[in-house]
Formats: C-alpha cells, sequence, structure tokens
C-alpha cells in the first residue's frame, strides 16, 4: 500500500461511528502499540470482543495472573524503551495490576494500564467485581482517569500515552466503564502533544550550566555517578564522549546498569549497599559529585549524614520534585540528561586524572583479592552465583539481555554481568519486587526478539510468579531461566545472620521439583549441583531453541559482600563478614 | 522549626485531584489545619489554600510534589506574613441568652461580630477574622453555652498586586508555544 493509500484509509476510518471499545483498540494501535499484556474478564469483555477483529494486528499475550501482565509490560517497556500496555478487568483484575504499576512508578517506567469498570450507573454501589481502581491507584500512578463516556476514550488514551513517556516516565492508569466500552462515538484520533499543566521538560538553563562548567573545570577529583535517567533520555553516547572528554570516572546505580560498557576504562563499577568497593569509598573522597539521572535513593546512599559531605554536588535531573529532595546540591541542571550532557560538554575543559582513576583501581584490587576472586573461583563444593553470573558473561559474549529478580540472585547479577549493549539489564529496583524476574523476562524478551534474554532468579522470587511458566509455554518465549536454589531467602538470612545473630525465622524454604514443574508445562530443563557440569548445561540451556530451565543448586548459605549495612556511610563498606561489629 | 505555611495550588479543575493532592500529605504524616478549594481569578483554575503547620524544608518538598501532579498548573508556599488572610466562623447561642442581659450584645460588638438570625430559640453570629480572633470570641460565648460552632478553612491572596498565576500563565503559554515550535520543527526535519 502506498502512503497515500494509506492516508486515504486512515481519514476514511476517522470520523466513523464506531463502539468505544473498538475506539480503544485503535487508539492504541494510533500509538504504536503492538503487544498487549492481560487478562479478560467481565467488565473489560466488549473491548475483548473488539480485539479478536484485530488479532492479526495488535498481539494479545494472555498471562497467567494479572501481576504478570504488569511486570511483563515492564520488562518490555524497559528493554525496548517503548510505553508497555497491560489490558484487565475490574475488581481483582485491576487491583492485581498494583504491586506492578507501584514498581513502574518508582522505577520510571511507562505504562499505559487499562482496566474494565463495572456500568457507570453502578460506580459506588458494591456491585460485582467494581473497586475504586482510580482512589487505589492514586498515590503510584504518574496520572490516572475514569472513563464514563465512549467520547473520551481516543483523547484520553492520545493523553495517558502522552504522560507515560514524556519527562520523568511513569505508569498511567484508565479506568472505562462498561457503558462507555459498548457505547457508539465518532472516532478521530489526535496524539496528544501539549498539557498546559504539565511541562514534561523545563529549558535548560544556561547560567546554571556555566556554573557546573566552572566546578567540574576547577575540579581535582572529580566523579560521575549516573542512573536510569541516562537510559531513558537515550544519552548513553553523550554520557560516553562526556567523561571521555573531561576524563571523569564514572559508576552506576543498580538502574544505570548497562548505560556504558562494563569494560569501558572509565567505568568503576556499582554504586550502593553491595555495589563496588571503589565506588563508595570514592564517593566521600571525590571534590565534585555529578550525579546524571539518578535519585540518591537510600540503597546508594547510605547514611545521609555522612554522603559525599565534602563535594560539591551537581544534579542533572529531569524531575524538579528530585532537586534537593534528599541530597543539597549546589548547581541544580534541571531538564533531559542527553541534552544537558550534550551542551556541558562543550563548557568543558579536556582533561585526565591520572592518579585519581589510580585510585580507583586501587580500591578495586582490595575489593578483586577479598571478595572477586573468591567468589568467582569458590575452594568449596558448592557453586557462587557469582561465577554461574560469570560464566553465562563469557558464554554469552556479554551480549545477553539480563533479567534478575529481587535478592542474592539479583545482586550477583548486578556485580557480575558485563554489559556492551545499553538496555540490557533489566530488575527491580526502587520497589524490589521480588516475583518480578519471570514475567519482567517474558516482556523483554518478546520486546528483544533478537536478542538471548538470560534470568536470575531465586528459589524464593520464582515461586512467586511461578504460573508465568504456562504463558512461556503457550507463547513458546525462548527465555532462558537460571534458578539459583540456595533453599533459603537468601538476602533476608544474609541479614539475619549478620544483624540477627543468626536466627533463621522463616527463611528456609521448600521449593518443588523445578524441573518437573517446566516438564509439566513442555518446557525442557535440568538440575545441576556440581561445578563440572555447569559450563555444558549453559551451553545446553543457551543452544536451546525455546524456553529452558536450569535449576542450580548453589552453596546455601553464601553472603553477598560488600556490604554497606543499613544506615551506614558508604565509606564504612564491608568486606567480608568478620567487619560486621 | 515547626511554623505555619500557606501552600496554594492553582490547578485544572479535575475529579480526584484533591484526592492526589492530600494523598501526599497523609503519605508524609504531614497533618493540613485547613483546606479550602475555590475559584481563582482566572477563568477555569481553581485554587487549593492549605495550611500546615511544619518544618520549611518538608513543607518546600510538599510543594513540589503537588507541582508535581499532572493537573497542577503551579503551587506556592508562604508564611503567614506574606499573605492577607481570614477564617469565618458562625457560633449558634440560646436566644435566651441575649434576652437575659446586655452582656452578650456587648460582647458582639467588641469582637466586631454580627448576627446573621434571630429565632425564639436561638440566636446565629457569624466573625471573621484569624483562628485566634474568632476563637477569643469562642471562649466568651462559652458561658452562655455555644449550641454550634463551626470555623471554615482559610481563604488567602499575596500581597502583590495581581494573582500571582497570571505572569505564570504568560510564561507557561511562552513556553508551551517554543515546545511547540520546536517539535514542529523536528518533525519537519524528518
Amino acid at each position: 500500500m502506498t502512503a497515500k493509500e494509506k492516508e486515504s484509509r486512515r481519514s476514511k476510518r476517522q470520523n466513523e461511528d464506531i463502539t468505544g471499545s473498538e475506539a480503544v483498540i485503535r487508539s492504541l494501535i494510533e500509538e504504536g502499540t503492538e503487544i498487549i499484556f492481560g487478562y479478560p474478564g467481565g467488565a473489560i469483555m466488549p473491548v475483548y470482543d473488539a480485539l479478536y477483529d484485530y488479532r492479526n494486528v495488535l498481539r494479545h499475550i494472555l498471562t497467567r495472573h494479572e501481576q504478570g501482565a504488569v511486570h511483563a509490560a515492564q520488562g518490555y517497556a524497559r528493554a525496548t524503551g517503548k510505553t508497555g500496555v497491560c489490558l484487565v478487568t475490574s475488581g481483582p483484575g485491576a487491583t492485581n495490576l498494583i504491586t506492578g504499576i507501584a514498581d513502574a512508578m518508582i522505577d520510571s517506567t511507562p505504562l499505559v494500564c487499562i482496566t474494565g469498570q463495572v456500568g457507570s450507573h453502578l460506580l459506588g454501589s458494591d456491585a460485582f467485581q467494581e473497586s475504586d481502581v482510580i482512589g487505589i491507584s492514586m498515590p503510584v500512578t504518574k496520572w490516572n482517569f475514569q472513563i464514563t463516556s465512549p467520547d473520551e476514550i481516543p483523547s484520553t488514551i492520545a493523553k495517558a500515552f502522552y504522560i507515560a513517556a514524556t519527562g520523568r516516565p511513569g505508569p498511567v492508569l484508565i479506568d472505562i466503564t462498561k457503558d462507555a466500552q459498548f457505547g457508539k462515538l465518532k472516532y478521530k484520533y489526535a496524539k496528544c502533544h501539549k498539557i498546559r499543566s504539565y511541562i514534561p521538560e523545563f529549558p535548560v538553563n544556561k547560567e546554571k550550566l556555566n556554573q557546573a562548567a566552572v566546578l567540574i573545570n576547577e575540579a581535582k577529583k572529580p566523579f560521575l555517578v549516573f542512573g536510569q535517567g541516562v537510559l531513558l533520555s537515550g544519552a548513553e553516547s553523550e554520557l560516553k564522549s562526556f567523561i571521555e572528554k573531561t576524563g571523569i570516572p564514572a559508576a552506576w546505580t543498580l538502574l544505570g546498569l548497562s548505560a556504558l560498557d562494563t569494560d569501558h576504562p572509565l567505568n568503576m563499577g556499582m554504586l550502593g549497599m553491595h555495589g563496588n568497593y571503589g565506588p563508595n569509598i570514592k564517593t566521600n573522597e571525590c571534590d565534585v559529585l555529578i550525579a546524571v539521572g539518578m535519585r540518591f535513593d537510600d540503597r546508594v546512599t547510605g547514611n545521609l549524614n555522612t554522603y559525599a559531605k565534602q563535594a560539591k554536588i551537581i544534579h542533572i535531573e529531569i524531575d524538579p520534585a528530585e532537586i534537593n529532595k534528599i541530597v543539597k546540591t549546589d548547581v541544580a541542571l534541571l531538564g533531559d540528561a542527553k541534552r544537558i550532557l550534550r551542551l556541558l560538554k562543550l563548557l568543558v575543559k579536556k582533561k585526565k586524572y591520572p592518579s585519581w582513576i589510580r585510585e580507583f583501581s586501587q580500591a578495586h584490587d582490595v575489593e578483586v583479592e577479598k571478595i572477586i576472586q573468591s567468589e568467582l573461583n569458590p575452594t568449596n563444593a558448592g557453586l557462587s552465583m557469582a561465577e554461574i553470573v560469570n560464566k553465562v558473561a563469557g558464554l554469552t559474549n556479554n551480549t545477553a539481555v539480563v533479567v534478575s529478580d529481587v535478592g542474592q540472585n539479583q545482586m550477583a547479577a548486578a556485580r557480575y554481568s558485563k554489559f556492551s549493549t545499553s538496555r540490557s539489564h533489566i530488575t527491580s529496583g526502587g520497589l524490589g519486587t521480588m516475583g518480578f524476574g519471570l514475567p519482567a523476562a517474558m516482556g523483554a524478551k518478546l520486546g528483544m526478539k533478537d536478542r538471548e534474554v538470560v534470568l536470575f532468579v531465586g528459589d524464593g522470587g520464582m515461586q512467586m510468579t511461578i504460573q508465568e511458566l504456562g504463558t512461556i509455554a503457550q507463547e513458546n518465549l525462548p527465555v532462558k531461566i537460571v534458578i539459583l536454589n540456595n533453599h533459603f531467602l537468601g538476602m533476608v538470612r544474609q541479614w539475619q545472620e549478620l544483624f540477627f545473630e543468626k536466627r533463621y525465622s522463616f527463611t528456609e524454604i521448600f521449593s518443588p521439583d523445578f524441573v518437573k514443574v517446566a516438564d509439566a508445562y513442555g518446557i525442557p530443563g535440568q538440575m545441576i549441583k556440581s561445578r563440572d557440569v555447569l559450563e555444558s548445561a549453559l551451553q545446553t540451556m543457551l543452544a536451546a531453541k525455546g524456553p529452558y530451565l536450569l535449576e542450580i543448586m548453589v552453596e546455601k548459605e553464601d553472603n553477598i559482600f560488600p556490604m554497606v549495612p543499613a544506615g551506614a556511610s558508604v565509606s564504612d563498606i564491608l568486606l567480608c563478614a568478620d567487619d560486621v561489629k | 522549626m515547626k511554623q505555619e505555611y500557606i501552600i496554594s495550588a492553582y490547578s485544572e479543575n479535575h475529579i480526584g485531584l484533591l484526592n492526589r493532592i492530600t494523598i501526599i500529605f497523609t503519605r508524609r504524616k504531614v497533618n493540613i489545619e485547613s483546606i479550602t478549594a475555590s475559584v481563582s481569578a482566572i477563568e477555569g483554575i481553581s485554587k487549593l489554600t492549605i495550611v500546615v503547620n511544619d518544618e520549611k524544608e518538608k513543607v518546600v518538598n510538599i510543594t513540589k510534589q503537588i507541582e508535581k501532579q499532572v493537573e497542577v498548573l503551579k503551587a506556592f508556599y508562604h508564611t503567614n506574613e506574606e499573605m492577607i488572610f481570614q477564617e469565618i466562623a458562625l457560633y449558634k447561642v440560646p436566644t435566651q441568652a441575649l434576652m437575659e442581659s446586655d452582656k452578650l450584645e456587648k460582647l458582639i460588638r467588641q469582637h466586631n461580630a454580627r448576627i446573621l438570625e434571630i429565632t425564639p430559640e436561638y440566636t446565629v453570629i457569624e466573625k471573621t477574622g484569624h483562628k485566634e480572633e474568632t476563637q477569643d470570641l469562642f471562649n466568651g460565648l462559652v458561658e452562655y453555652g455555644v449550641l454550634q460552632f463551626i470555623r471554615s478553612g482559610r481563604v488567602a491572596i499575596t500581597r502583590s498586586p495581581i494573582e500571582k498565576l497570571s505572569e505564570f500563565l504568560r510564561e507557561r503559554d511562552a513556553l508551551l508555544e517554543k515546545m511547540e515550535s520546536r517539535r514542529s520543527l523536528r518533525t519537519s526535519k524528518k
């Protein structure tokens, strides 16, 4: 079809009388939606009926639980940068989304969640499957809106996509009453480009830009810390050229992972509670701290009273409410990280800091000697999570999309994976949602068909959303599932060991035979216990055409180190259990 | 140091926005001393006036979180000194007390209050002023038996000649126009 024909078909189809339900589907298509993650039910049936006619245009993934749908949409959004879309029914369908919406809110993930609602005449009457989803979702959505008339559908969906994806992205929820789905409207779609009360990105303040440049140019020990803002604004190459010109060492937060090559000489590693030794201690030694697209989460800062007090702080941030929220900044650069880094680069001098960089590498050597070396080459029989993650990185040549769940598996995945491509690390950061991993990996795979997607998940988290194996089987999604089984809720056990006198209160967990469970779904897999078969088992998994589940029994009481204990200073990072007072 | 602040938020008139805004206070366990929703001088724009008693840092943070809501155009915070404000209070007392002596009438005069309605059973008195003033009158009325009492939320305006928002809206329109032209430039380049 030529562009002209397409246009004439499109205009013919505009201004038609169609149902609200069809308008929902057409509006989603107008916004470029390719995949919907969802689960049907009474109050959303009209939309599902309309979807039936468009099933060849718009792919629908039937998850096994609405929580699976929303985490899959998150995984899809995080891997592709597009807005994830969920479609569920009223009441329990909608409330089951809430965990994922809260997760997307705190991790700035663009989502449009559409929930069915009972007929408008029944609102507030405790009707079957009625719940106040607008009220419930209000604190965890960037915006939400209830549609009670079919005419509101196209403009509300347009607004939803605009709000979800622009500025600091986030989840948006649209609740549509059943009568609005059944009703007719004159359909006309126009994308939303502005809202008077909402400015996604403020213009860059030139004066502040100059102030920041002066601080950077005069710095003796500058340090750049970056978060997901770099990925969200697509500023990967701007970040790289900025640090290369200025010679400033950089470190990433958990959500900033993969925005820069792991092996880049100026990449000093990860910040935070289980981050690398150098970046943590050097935070309290630098003289200028440049924070890019990160929000000073408490897992990154540790004790705020001792956090980077010696440094001048420059904060590059798109959300005005984040400025001075946690850490008082000397120069706040409000706006999009990509644009600001590009402008700032023009004002900074070309420099090198060899002795300052050497301090980082010395700290790294300490970490290698005290932790990394033994984690990667353990002498005891039990497998370490680190050696498994490291082996996967090697076998995939650092090209896989690494998805992790929450806990020790997550920290091992973050610490020992290596990245050479952006948007290759997907995990639940701010909310720390166990059960995020498996559905998020499905979503990531659907968004990145050509990439290997490897999930690292614990035995606990796996059982929180294990039902999604059904979705993976039905859609034959080649997700590679690595269960790191230590028979414990490992991270909580680690804290119990270190801070609660080894009182292992309800952290020992029974698991089913995961391989048999996978087999019941028709997903191949195997369980291994020893090091000598690790490589071949991983090779078998990676060679599988479809999904594959590899359960690996790991050391039962292994700990993740280094560690900044909750409330401690980043410079008081502990290298081993003996350091715990 | 905790002190009284007046937060004013200008917004589009949107169902549920009040809820979105009060959640911001609830989440931080900050009590709302009073809240008033009203129209502003600019058509279609609502104004919320919220009084809190807290530390400046927290008030600044809350004001930013309010402004972050999609439908909120702008939020300001002020100390009491920076604004002219009033509250209104209504008091219902037994009419018998008014008949028995002139003390009650004198009290009403002293406080610059006025009588709205007198019936054989009760009399309704109205007083506007700051909280301390309306409270003073309440305390004076107690001995006559206050049958009902209510005080409104605070209404406040700034000491500047025009509503701060009109200036802000002009800047906002210019910004939106700039965004629009930049966008069309981008799409035409493609």
